[in-house]
């Protein structure tokens, strides 16, 4: 059966998705990144490649999220695409008359405005990351709870405590502010999920015309406590696609599929990649006053990546 | 001689330096602003001021350490901090230990008195108003030159089949350009520059979308500042029209204001009746005008905390509405990374991509699986 490859190297985690042509979905991976993009890809690879049954033969390939450049050299994408538009495509693939997609991920919070299928708005946190998951899961350690636990927690409150969730740092001091003067730990985590929403709708979501149906995905759609926010906050229905944590890869598996019928073949090396070595390495370049920092990947000792540069003096000439 | 120096923006410079040069001073070129320019800006200006105050605070700093003794800057027109930058820079630069001077033009058309004196204070040889009058001419004239020269490579770039074969015709007329002197010399460089950027081998079938960008002024013109937007922008198949050129921006603050400005005032009149400062007027009227001139969308550039752009980005969400234009909005400085920018441009430009040729990829060709 001929599959379509997607890869979402994100912050957080590492997404892989491994869809048939039906949509049908016959590996869904989410691993953490752990500050390690390349180890996370390849040991995510490895365990996707052993779980699939061995009539599935994949047909195409592509990558998004931060570490799209990367994964894509590496696996030797056939599409590399922003996560803005993979997520878009996924969303609309699962609902299909979506018209609002609320992503928050682990270091970004974005939303996207659809109509009739095409995407006509969208809005990405720009100077700010406060209210994304890692701040969420920064609180969770610190209050030495398990992450899943957050938003039962939240459910179970019944008065909300109101967190400042302008700043991130400013709204841990409010926290532990709030935990000083007696107020119990269920109000305290679902008045945090109150002030990212809040924060999140003011200012990613500023000005954007909001219609149902909503589908609300990345990492923190997990978090029940921050659906329910949403809802109060909109008085709009929240959908919750099953696969939300992978839907950019899923996104981008789709991106992957159109981009293969249009070129005739795939570029995607294989699982074989697994066993290789990567490494990367940077340097600053002294060619002139930019000073640019030039990042690059090797795949045993031959360069396959570089980034970083305003010219054309690193590029790769195969 | 006295030593002169002022602002980095494009390649201004190039005109600027000859102008000075032929009143008899010795000039202090600005460097590209680069990291280090916006390490010693960030660390000698106070945090929450602008980004062009920052870069132009960490220019001095460079330009100063190689013997600079006055700078020329402009000043400002309308509530916007910039106006006091000048004096704010005379007061920090003197504060660190560097003695400057610092010379503001303020638009001549309000201040004619003050620009005469200011000009005699960088006229070290003396020379007649007629003499100056004739070098200001001849500025003028290369500056409309290096004007021309880069609104072309919007045109030119996303049509080119070689990858970079624009920005390598740009560089080399750009060097034509500065070596000319005489009148007659600036127009041969000026008429060669043009021709050598449009015989970059084009693509005409390429399928091209059109982008305006609006913001202010600084951002707009210093392409270290934006992470050279107009660039990615072209690379990306995007042909872009910039709302602000040196050229323009003087005759609007000079003589009398050009028939452009006032369509853009007239634009934004429903929306923004009044000066607010800075080009939040004019990035509002710009963006109505692009849309009504069929674009295909715009960017807004602003500095982080700049207001006069602040109030028109919320001013921009009724425009774009109304006339459906989508609006992406840059809000700069020196945190900006270059990754966050290209993520954002390319979903915009995937969008604009949609919303015109409805190309497969909307996930319209994925639902009909």
């Amino acid at each position: 059966m001929k599959a379509y490859l997607g890869i979402d190297v994100g912050s957080v985690s590492t997404n892989i998705v491994v869809q048939d042509q039906a949509g049908k979905i016959h590996a869904g991976l989410y691993i953490r990144t752990m500050g390690r993009p390349i180890e996370a890809l390849l040991k995510g690879l490895r365990q996707v490649g052993e779980s699939l049954p061995p009539d599935i033969e994949i047909e195409a390939a592509g990558t998004t999220g931060s570490g799209r450049y990367l994964a894509g050299v590496m696996v030797n994408a056939d599409v590399i695409k922003n996560e803005i538009t993979a997520h878009a495509v996924a969303a609309s693939l699962l609902v299909p008359d979506v018209r609002t997609v609320l992503e928050i991920g682990g270091q970004d919070s974005k939303i996207i405005i659809m109509r009739n299928g095409i995407v006509t708005d969208f809005a990405m946190n720009t100077v700010c990351a406060a209210g994304t998951g890692s701040f969420l899961d920064q609180q969770a350690s610190r209050l030495n709870i398990p992450i899943t636990d957050f938003g039962d927690l939240a459910l179970s409150s019944a008065s909300p405590v109101r967190i400042a969730g302008r700043c991130t740092v400013f709204a841990e001091s409010d926290m532990i502010h709030k935990q000083q003067m007696g107020h119990s730990l269920q109000d305290i985590i679902n008045g945090l999920c109150e002030a990212l929403v809040r924060n999140y709708l003011n200012n990613v979501g500023k000005g954007k015309e909001i219609l149902s149906p909503v589908v609300f995905q990345g990492g923190v759609a997990a978090n029940k406590g921050i659906k329910a926010a949403f809802e109060r906050f909109l008085n709009l229905p929240v959908i919750i696609p099953e696969y939300h944590n992978i839907m950019g890869a899923i996104g981008v598996a789709q991106l992957a599929g159109e981009e293969v019928r249009k070129t005739g073949g795939t570029k995607f090396k294989g699982f074989h990649i697994t066993g290789l070595t990567y490494k990367t390495g940077s340097f600053e370049c002294g060619g002139c006053p930019n000073g640019c920092e030039i990042a690059e990947i090797y795949e045993g000792d031959r360069v396959i990546g570089r980034w970083g540069a305003r010219c054309q003096r690193w590029d790769i000439i195969n | 001689m006295p030593r002169v120096t002022f602002p980095h923006m494009g390649e201004s410079y190039r005109s600027f330096k000859m102008l000075l040069n032929d009143l008899g001073n010795d000039v202090v070129l600005p460097p590209r602003p680069s990291k280090r320019t916006l390490d010693h800006g960030v660390r000698y200006s106070p945090e929450f001021a602008c980004f062009p105050l920052k870069i132009l605070m960490g220019t001095y700093v460079e330009t100063c350490r190689l013997g600079a003794e006055i700078i020329v800057t402009s000043g400002g027109v309308g509530p916007c901090r910039a106006g006091h930058y000048g004096q704010m820079h005379k007061k920090i630069l003197q504060d660190i230990g560097f003695p400057v001077d610092v010379v503001v033009f303020e638009p001549p058309r309000f201040h004619p008195i003050d620009f005469l004196r200011n000009i005699q204070k960088l006229n070290p040889d003396r020379l007649s108003y007629r003499a100056i009058w004739d070098c200001i001419k001849r500025a003028w004239q290369k500056l409309s030159a290096l004007d021309e020269a880069e609104k072309l490579t919007h045109v030119v770039r996303p049509r080119e089949t070689v990858p970079g074969a624009t920005t390598r015709a740009y560089r080399k007329a750009l060097e034509w350009i500065d070596r000319s002197y005489t009148s007659k010399e600036i127009s041969e460089a000026h008429a060669a520059a043009l021709e050598a950027i449009k015989s970059v081998e084009q693509d005409p079938e390429r399928k091209i979308l059109k982008v305006g960008i609006v913001g202010e002024i600084y951002v707009l013109l210093e392409p270290a500042s934006n992470l050279e937007i107009e660039e990615t922008l072209g690379n990306l198949g995007v042909e872009v029209e910039r709302s602000m050129f040196l050229t323009g921006w003087t005759k609007d603050n000079t003589g009398q204001e050009t028939h452009e400005i006032i369509t853009v005032k007239d634009a934004a009149m429903p929306y923004i009746p009044l000066c607010i400062g800075g080009h939040g007027r004019e990035s509002v009227g710009h963006t109505v005008i692009y849309a009504k001139r069929g674009f295909d969308g715009v960017i807004q550039m602003a500095p982080f905390t700049c207001i006069p752009e602040i109030v028109a980005r919320t001013i921009l969400t009724s425009v774009s509405r109304e006339y459906g234009i989508p609006v992406l909005t840059f809000f700069l400085d020196e945190q900006t990374g270059k990754a966050g920018m290209s993520t954002r441009l390319e979903a915009f430009v995937d969008l604009m991509k949609r919303k015109k040729w409805q190309e497969p990829g909307t996930g319209q060709a994925a639902v009909n699986i």
